[in-house]
């Protein structure tokens, strides 16, 4: 029964594709068997909206009257410092970047009200942004100086270029110390008062593909509210990460870097985000699409929040000090309980991934495809899986 | 007449040794309800309560606690949740210490009972999305 996805395409195209999400499918897969199911369905939309770090955005302002050589100099935009080690007018807004003037950690803990994600935020809102630069000057380009507004109307190009992003699987975090602590993972309750989770578990693309068997570079994908690809693994990319007998990782595994036309993206799918105590992010939303090209495909779509363990860490000092302790395992079904037990205490649980935007996504890009507005795209190339040994190295550190 | 005010008592040391609250029972017949309390004798105390009776014994109430040396002030803050802001992750959740918001368990949204909300503000900084905003 074997389908491609050129198939898939001209039933898209014809709008007769099967299209459920991947929380519909398995419901779908128990009531008609696996086996009829695969050949009844044609696309399983996955979805995830969750803090990602690892985004950002390249944008070109265009050349102003006379010239500015950005390259080597200095640029804010609405006070945030993006990079500019680039060509004349090619600047980077990363997510995490933060005003000179804030102060940080300083007043501990620090609110980071307004980062770089903030930025991409504003500028999807249509708002104006202000952006100052301080250039060395030169004989081709000789300005020095420059204030102006800038609109993502206006400017040549905003893409968005997130080299880190839709984690597959990640950890669970608590906080063994005696007092609070503030981390990536939101606000940790002393001796095991939460436990925090970051994962839109049997919603997520990755772990609904895990061993990239569809997803690949150049796979079409739902990003920021428009439409984005995957351009690459992303970095800290760990396909061999432990896994359970079915499959899927039971640790931060694999990871994807996407790309897509900041212009088409849309307001509430990209929003700027303040860790408190930690720093300033962008949360993104990322659906991808699962062409559903044999029986095997299907089945790994089926997985739910039970099959799926992530380990409990300590964030007051295994994680601070890489020690590579777990605390255990829990599946994302017992913390979407509301509660897990953790050394034999029963912590409330907490998750920083939206599921009701997962699910959204899932949706939205269902809808897409039903419509035939969206086709699925052939991967030019596979991401590294187990085959490629890649793994997640630490730091060698060589003092100088 | 009945009454029902959220009051934040301040009590300067030399009275957080005195029975006051009982005296707003036995005395005035009110009913509480303690929002918040940190009160250690000999230490400025500082009580949250929904305070409730009939009208003219409220008023005796809080009239017995100013002569007693207890600064009042009304509950006027608010915490309210932007709508527009909430992703509905639901870091929230374990942070309010009197478990106002929950999960709808069946679509996973965030809901906010701004009933259970005694406005101490922790959410505020702890929402990643600030989508809780404190109102004086």
């Amino acid at each position: 029964m074997a389908k491609t996805i050129a198939e898939i395409n001209e039933k898209i195209r014809k709008g007769k594709a099967v299209v459920v999400t991947a929380e519909e499918v398995i419901d779908i897969a128990k009531e008609k068997g696996v086996k009829r199911a695969a050949e009844e369905i044609d696309v399983v939309t996955t979805g995830t909206f969750s803090p990602m770090c690892g985004s950002g955005a390249f944008l070109n302002i265009g050349h102003s009257k006379p010239r500015i050589k950005l390259g080597g100099g200095k640029v804010y935009l609405n006070d945030i410092p993006v990079y500019t080690g680039m060509a004349a007018v090619d600047i980077f807004l990363g997510a995490t970047a933060l005003p000179d003037d804030d102060p940080r950690n300083k007043f501990y803990p620090g609110e980071f009200n307004y980062g770089g994600g903030h930025v991409i935020e504003e500028l999807i809102a249509g708002k104006d942004i202000r952006l100052t630069a301080a250039a060395y000057g030169t004989d081709c380009y000789p300005r020095k100086k420059l204030e102006t507004l800038i609109n993502i109307k206006d400017i040549n190009e905003a893409i968005l270029f997130n080299i880190r992003n839709a984690y597959q699987n990640y950890n669970v975090a608590v906080n063994l110390s005696d007092k609070v602590i503030y981390t990536y993972m939101g606000v940790l309750k002393s001796n095991l008062g939460n436990a925090n989770y970051c994962s839109a578990g049997q919603l997520s693309p990755l772990l609904n593909d895990p061993y990239y068997k569809t997803i690949g570079v150049g796979t079409k994908i739902f990003l920021g509210g428009g439409i984005g690809y995957v351009a690459w693994h992303g970095t800290q990319h760990n396909p061999t990460a432990l896994r359970g007998d079915n499959g899927v990782p039971r640790r931060g595994a694999g990871t994807l870097a996407v790309i897509g036309d900041l212009k088409q993206m849309k307001m509430g799918w990209l929003v700027g985000t303040s860790m408190l105590g930690y720093g300033a992010t962008l949360t993104v939303g990322i659906g991808v699409p699962i062409p559903i090209l044999s029986e095997e495909i299907l089945r790994y779509t089926l997985v739910t929040d039970a099959d799926i363990l992530a380990p409990v860490v300590d964030y007051s000092e295994a994680y601070p000090q890489m020690k590579p302790d777990i605390l255990g395992e829990v599946s994302y079904a017992e913390l979407k309980s509301g509660h897990i037990k953790v050394q034999g205490k029963d912590v409330p649980t907490a998750s920083l991934s939206s599921y009701p935007k997962a699910v959204e996504i899932a949706n939205i890009l269902k809808k897409w495809i039903e419509r035939g507005e969206f086709l699925l795209t052939e991967p030019v190339a596979p991401l590294p899986g187990i085959e490629s040994g890649i793994t997640f190295k630490p730091l060698k550190e060589r003092p100088i | 007449m009945n009454v029902s005010r959220r009051i934040v008592l301040h009590f300067p040391p030399n009275i957080t040794g005195q029975p006051v609250v009982y005296r707003l029972v036995k005395d005035f017949g009110l009913t509480f309800n303690i929002l918040k309390a940190s009160v250690s004798p000999g230490q400025e105390g500082l009580l949250v309560m929904e305070l409730s009776g009939e009208q003219k014994n409220y008023d005796k109430g809080i009239k017995y606690l100013t002569e007693a040396g207890v600064e009042i002030q009304s509950l006027s803050q608010d915490v309210v949740r932007d709508e527009s802001q909430c992703t509905h992750c639901g870091a929230c959740i374990t942070i309010c210490p009197t478990e106002a918001f929950s999960l709808e368990p069946k679509t996973r949204k965030v809901l906010f009972d701004h009933n259970k909300c005694v406005v101490c503000g922790l959410c505020v900084k702890a929402c990643p999305p600030r989508a809780m905003i404190l109102y004086f």
